[in-house]
C-alpha cells in the first residue's frame, strides 16, 4: 500500500470529504494562506474556492459560534485552531451551547460540526501554545473527542468526523504530522470508539494516547530486550472510549501504565485508572500508574521542557518499578528530538 | 529638543541593535524560543515609552523585544530569558513571547491575541482606585482589534473614564492576512467617540511625532479623564515569526517594504541629529557604548546558568 505523512492524510480525508458533500466548508485563522495549516489546507483554496474554504478574523468565539448556527442550518463545517490554547477563547459556545445543543432540542437535532485543534511542542512554545487539553473537553457532555496517533487513524477518523451527526473536536499533536504510514487511497472510516492495539504484548499494558504512543512504542522496544513484553492500546477516541479493549488487555497482562499527552490531574488517565480499577481489579498485579504533563504551566527552556513532558525513557522507568525490573542503561539510547527533523518557532 | 532627539534615538538603537544580535546569533540554536521580531516599529515603542513617567506602566504582546527594551534600559536579563537562563526576566520559563519587569512597569506580555487589554483595563482600574496618578499603555496589534475583547474592554474603559492610553501597533497584517480581509470598519475618530475614546492617528516613522501625539493623548486624559487609541502604522520588516525576511512567500511584495524602509526609522533620526548639529563623534560613541551593552547582556546570558530541574516544579503559586 501507499506510504504518506500525517499532514497528507488529513488533507486527503478533508478534500475527500469536500468533494463527497458540498455541505461540507472548512475554515479558521490562516486556512487559505501560504502556510496552509502546516499543508494540511493544500488545494483546497484553489479546489473549491473562498466560499468553502476562508480565512477569518481573529475572533474565535463568534466564529464558533458561526460553525454552530451553520451546523443547525443543513451545513457541515471545519473549524480549524493552529493551537489548543486558541480554541480556550470559544470555551463559551463549545461548552455552553454547542455541547448540549442535542439535548436542549430533546435530541429533535444534532450539531455536525468538527473543530481541529493542534497541540503544539518544541523550540519553547511556552505556557501559551503547546496545550493539549483533550481530558477537559472530554468531561463535558455532548462533545465527541479523537486523538488520532497514526496517519491511517487521522483520515478515517476524521471522514468519520465530518459525516458524524454531533460535534467532533480532532486534537493532532503537530509532531505527528511528518509521520509516514500506509493509507488507502479510497475514501474510508474507522468508527469513533474503537480503540486500537499498537502492539500485543502479555506483561503490562500501557494506554497512550497521540504522540504518547510513539514514546510508547520506543520504550516497548527498549523493554523487549531486558524480557519486558508490553502491549500497547491507542484509544484513538476519548469519547466515545472503547472500554473493552483496554479491560481486555489489563485482564490479560494485570498491569496497566497510563501515558497521556496531557496533565494527570483530573485528566484522562485518571479515567482510565478509575475504569481499570473497577472492571480488573481482581487480575492487577500492581496499582495502575500514570504518566502526563508536570502540573505546572509549560515552562519555554529546554531543561524544564524535558521535566514537564513524558517520554520514552520516563515509562521505561515507571515499568522498571511497577515489575521489579533492574534498572537498564540507557546511555547508550538516543530519544526522540524533534529538531533532528525540525527547527525553529513553527 | 536636541536632547529629546538623542534619547529618543539611543533608545530606537538599543532596540534595533538588541535584534540585529538575535539575528546573527539565532542559528547557533542558543535560543530556542520562537521570535516575533519588531524590527520596524522602533519609532512607535520609543516615542511612547519616551513620553510615559517612569512610574507608568505598560503591557505588550509576544512582539515585545522592543518594549521591553524601551521600558527597561535592560539587556541582561533580556537576553538571559531568551537563552533561558536563571537570569532571565522569568529564570527561563517564559522566553521571548513573554517578556516582565514588574519592578518597572511592565506587566505582562501575553501570546494570546488581545488577551492582555483586558488586563490592562484592570491595571488602569487599580490606578485609579488607588489614585496614584499611573497611567497605562497597552501595546497591540491591528488583529487585536478583531476580538470581542478588545471592544468590551473599550466600552468599559470609556464608561469608566479609565487612565488608559490603547496602542495600535498596526503593521496592515495579521500573520498573513491583510486587514482589509479581517475588518469592515474605518474611522477610529467616530468609532472611539462614541465611545467616550478619543482617537489619534499617525503614519510616520519619526519617533519626536510619536513622542508628541502621546503627549498629547496623555494631556487630553489628564484634563478630561478620557481614555485615548492611538493607532501608529509601521512596516513589520521580517516574517510573523523568525528572523528572516519573507518577500517569496506571495502575501506581500517587497516593494511595499522597500518604500518603508526609506524612511527607515533609525536612519532617519540619525540623518536628524546631524541635521541638529551633533556631531558624528558623538553619535558614533553612543552607538558603541549601546553595542557594548548589548553585547554584555549577551555575555551575562551566556554565563548565567540554567534553571536546576527542580525548578520545573517551582512558582506554580505564591502560597504553597
Ligand atoms: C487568540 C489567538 N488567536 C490566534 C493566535 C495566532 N496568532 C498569533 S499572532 C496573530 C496575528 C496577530 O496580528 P496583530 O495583532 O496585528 O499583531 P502583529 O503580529 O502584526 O504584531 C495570530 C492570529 C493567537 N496568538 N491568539
Amino acid at each position: 500500500m501507499r506510504m504518506i505523512t500525517y499532514c497528507d492524510a488529513i488533507n486527503e480525508a478533508l478534500i475527500q470529504e469536500m468533494e463527497r458533500d458540498p455541505s461540507v466548508f472548512i475554515y479558521g485563522i490562516g486556512v487559505p494562506d501560504h502556510k496552509k495549516i502546516f499543508g494540511t489546507t493544500k488545494g483546497i483554496l484553489e479546489k473549491f474556492g473562498p466560499a468553502r474554504c476562508f480565512d477569518t478574523p481573529i475572533a474565535e468565539d463568534s466564529m464558533t459560534g458561526l460553525a454552530l448556527g451553520a451546523a443547525i442550518n443543513g451545513l457541515r463545517p471545519i473549524h480549524v485552531h493552529i493551537r489548543v490554547d486558541f480554541l480556550l477563547l470559544a470555551m463559551n459556545q463549545i461548552a455552553n451551547l454547542i455541547s448540549s445543543f442535542s439535548y436542549g432540542c430533546g435530541g429533535a437535532a444534532g450539531a455536525p460540526l468538527v473543530i481541529r485543534a493542534i497541540v503544539g511542542r518544541g523550540w519553547g512554545q511556552g505556557f501559551q501554545h503547546s496545550k493539549s487539553m483533550h481530558g477537559t473537553f472530554a468531561k463535558i457532555p455532548g462533545l465527541k473527542v479523537i486523538c488520532p496517533t497514526t496517519p491511517e487513524d487521522a483520515k478515517g477518523l476524521m471522514i468519520t468526523a465530518i459525516r458524524d451527526n454531533d460535534p467532533v473536536l480532532v486534537f493532532e499533536h503537530r509532531w505527528l504530522y511528518w509521520q509516514t504510514g500506509e493509507v488507502a487511497k479510497d475514501s474510508f472510516t474507522i468508527p469513533l470508539g474503537r480503540g486500537r492495539v499498537v502492539k500485543e504484548g502479555k506483561d503490562l499494558t500501557i494506554v497512550a494516547t497521540s504522540w504518547m504512543n510513539v514514546e510508547a512504542l520506543h520504550a516497548a522496544r527498549i523493554l523487549e530486550r531486558h524480557g519486558v513484553d508490553v502491549e500497547i492500546i491507542d484509544p484513538r477516541s476519548i469519547v466515545p472510549l472503547d472500554e473493552e479493549i483496554i479491560v481486555n488487555s489489563v485482564n490479560k497482562t494485570g498491569r496497566c501504565l497510563v501515558a497521556d499527552n496531557d496533565w494527570t490531574y483530573c485528566g484522562f488517565s485518571a479515567e482510565v485508572a478509575a475504569l481499570v480499577s473497577s472492571r480488573c481489579f481482581g487480575r492487577l498485579h500492581a496499582p495502575v500508574e500514570r504518566l502526563g504533563f508536570a502540573q505546572t504551566p509549560c515552562p519555554t527552556v529546554r531543561r524544564l521542557e524535558n521535566v514537564f513532558y513524558p517520554n520514552a525513557e520516563k515509562i521505561v522507568r515507571r515499568v522498571e518499578k511497577m515489575t521489579g525490573l533492574a534498572p537498564i542503561d540507557l546511555s547508550g539510547e538516543v530519544f526522540y528530538s524533534h529538531e533532528n527533523r525540525f527547527k525553529g518557532p513553527f | 529638543m536636541k536632547h529629546l532627539s538623542i534619547e529618543l534615538y539611543k533608545k530606537m538603537f538599543l532596540i534595533r541593535s538588541a535584534e540585529l544580535q538575535i539575528q546573527e546569533i539565532y542559528a547557533q540554536d542558543e535560543m530556542k524560543t520562537p521570535m516575533h521580531m519588531s524590527m520596524g516599529e522602533e519609532a512607535i515603542v520609543a516615542g511612547v515609552v519616551g513620553a510615559l513617567n517612569a512610574e507608568d506602566q505598560v503591557l505588550g504582546t509576544y512582539r515585545s523585544h522592543a518594549l521591553y527594551l524601551a521600558k527597561t534600559g535592560d539587556t541582561e536579563r533580556f537576553y538571559a530569558e531568551m537563552f533561558g537562563k536563571v537570569g532571565g526576566c522569568a529564570r527561563g520559563k517564559a522566553g521571548s513571547m513573554h517578556l516582565s519587569a514588574l519592578g518597572q512597569g511592565l506587566l505582562c506580555c501575553s501570546a494570546i491575541v488581545a488577551s492582555g487589554i483586558p488586563v490592562a483595563m484592570g491595571a488602569a482600574f487599580a490606578n485609579k482606585y488607588k489614585n496614584n496618578g499611573k497611567r497605562v499603555a497597552v501595546f497591540f496589534g491591528d488583529g487585536a482589534m478583531d476580538e470581542g475583547v478588545f471592544w468590551e474592554t473599550i466600552n468599559f474603559c470609556g464608561l469608566h473614564k479609565l487612565p488608559i492610553l490603547f496602542i495600535c501597533e498596526d503593521n496592515g497584517f495579521a500573520v498573513h492576512t491583510r486587514r482589509e480581509k479581517r475588518q469592515r470598519f474605518s474611522s477610529d475618530h467616530q468609532l472611539f467617540e462614541n465611545f467616550g475614546i478619543k482617537a489619534f492617528e499617525e503614519n510616520t516613522t519619526d519617533p519626536e511625532i510619536i513622542y508628541n501625539t502621546t503627549r498629547n493623548a496623555l494631556n487630553h486624559l489628564q484634563t478630561t479623564g478620557q481614555p485615548c487609541f492611538l493607532r501608529f502604522h509601521y512596516y513589520r520588516y521580517l516574517e510573523h515569526v523568525g528572523i528572516n525576511e519573507d518577500f517569496d512567500a506571495g502575501y506581500r511584495d517587497r516593494e511595499e517594504f522597500l518604500a518603508w524602509r526609506e524612511k527607515d526609522p533609525l536612519r532617519m533620526q540619525r540623518q536628524k541629529l546631524l541635521g541638529q548639529g551633533v556631531s558624528l563623534a558623538l553619535i558614533e560613541a553612543l552607538e558603541h557604548e549601546i553595542n557594548a551593552k548589548v553585547e554584555a547582556g549577551i555575555r551575562f546570558a551566556r554565563q548565567s546558568s540554567f534553571p536546576a530541574e527542580c525548578e520545573t516544579y517551582q512558582g506554580v503559586f505564591q502560597c504553597a
